[in-house]
């Protein structure tokens, strides 16, 4: 655990305040998309994992970034880190329950076992398209509960 | 968008490769959005256009890396440049044809680009094996998704199956110069760009697909054979210019009225 500086957890707790666009109930650090938070006299640097390239809010986020730190008085530099690559297992707990109350399922990376419904909980899902309605969300199906639902892609 | 890492003394080899890609994945991407509104389920609609999403933004990084080079602006070098100074694989701008002819087409091109990009991620420049490693990831959903219905098509019988050999054969001659460089590999290899030859990657090409393609009932052996007719250990030739005169035409129609901000 590293010690923040006061100001570095003002940063924190603006970007707290950064949702999602299509997913409105999570925020970026919710979703494993801050990879680094720095402070100095010039103002503040933030370096955010994109989850798809291809993903169009990427600048969308890095606006709102920036304006939610110049609500608190910071200059904000953001930056997209290549180096790490996003996937579901980033997702802080918190976000994976938020996730599911609005039926996303967060699939674990570890897990062989197909992904629990969001609504029922039942394991006897399938896959029924890779590709929904942004670059990260797949379209599964609950045989249990008859329910088509959406996953983070694995 | 910004970027950690750095550029290694950049010989123009690898700026002229970074064209090469873009060109690939923004006129493979271009022809997927064509698709909107066309595919034969409304998933096939979603899945192309997601598909075409993530080709063009693999298009725009390897622009930006050209960009990097010297070479130009990144937007200027995806839609100002003529079609006869593209360094595209002919396959990838080749007109849509029926879906079996889509559904090929794409498949055969997601197992070369996986094949190269695994190399580029073994990269010896941060930046080309970041940008290679991320679109692995993204990649290996179209490649799933691919493979399924090319074996699914196969195994159809039929009528899917009798357009899928015919997608085959028309595909067939372009194989070559997809798995090829429109550059000496040779130098890129030399640079640390590539991490194996195109030979091997070739072997790795086919080996990728001789599973799927067998399942579908489709000749290994003639990949095989036409690859090894026409190695391409230099530079391959350059695509005739046609389709990607018409492809840029019908992308470019709106920017060309000139009131649109981009």
């Amino acid at each position: 655990m590293t010690i923040r500086s006061l100001s570095e957890e003002a940063v924190w707790q603006a970007l707290a305040r950064v949702p999602d666009p299509e997913l409105p109930v999570v925020s970026v650090i919710d979703l494993g998309m801050v990879k680094s938070v720095s402070v100095d006299h010039r103002g503040a640097r933030v370096e955010l994992i994109p989850t798809f390239l291809g993903c169009p809010a990427l600048g969308w986020i890095a606006d709102k970034v920036r304006a939610a730190l110049a609500e608190q008085g910071f200059e904000a530099e953001v930056a997209f880190a290549l180096g790490v690559i996003w996937d579901p297992s980033r997702i802080t707990p918190d976000g994976i329950d938020k996730l599911r109350q609005m039926g996303v399922a967060v699939p674990a990376k570890s897990d062989a076992a197909p992904v629990a419904c969001p609504y029922c909980g039942a394991r006897d899902t399938d896959v029924e398209s890779l590709f929904g309605p942004t670059p990260c969300r797949a379209v599964y199906y609950c045989r249990a509960c008859r329910q088509p639902f959406e996953a983070m892609k694995p | 968008m910004a970027r950690e890492g750095d550029m290694q003394a950049l010989d123009p080899i690898i700026g002229e490769l970074a064209l090469q890609l873009g060109d690939e994945e923004l006129f493979l991407g271009h022809r997927d959005s064509e698709w909107l509104g066309l595919a034969p389920e409304v998933e096939e609609d979603v899945a192309f256009a997601s598909m075409a999403q993530d080709e063009v933004r693999h298009a725009a990084f390897w622009y930006e890396l050209a960009e990097a080079a010297g070479f130009g602006q990144a937007d200027a070098l995806a839609f100002d440049r003529a079609a006869t100074e593209r360094r595209h694989a002919a396959l990838c701008a080749r007109p849509n044809g029926d879906w079996a002819h889509t559904v090929l087409r794409h498949y055969v091109y997601d197992a070369w680009d996986a094949v190269r990009l695994a190399s580029l991620a073994e990269s010896g420049d941060a930046l080309w094996a970041q940008g290679a490693r991320r679109m692995l990831r993204e990649e290996h959903y179209h490649h799933l998704h691919m493979e399924k219905w090319v074996v699914d098509l196969g195994r159809a019988g039929g009528e899917a199956a009798a357009r899928l050999r015919a997608a085959f054969e028309a595909l067939l001659p372009d194989l070559p110069d997809l798995a090829a460089f429109a550059v000496d590999p040779q130098a890129l290899f030399d640079l640390g760009i590539l991490s194996r030859p195109v030979a091997e990657l070739r072997r790795a090409f086919v080996a990728r697909m001789a599973p799927t393609l067998t399942k579908a009932g489709l000749p290994v052996q003639d990949v095989e054979d036409t690859l090894a007719a026409h190695p391409r250990e230099g530079p391959r030739p350059v695509a005739h210019h046609e389709d990607a005169a018409a492809l840029l035409a019908t992308m470019n129609g709106v920017r060309s009225l000139g009131a649109a901000v981009w």
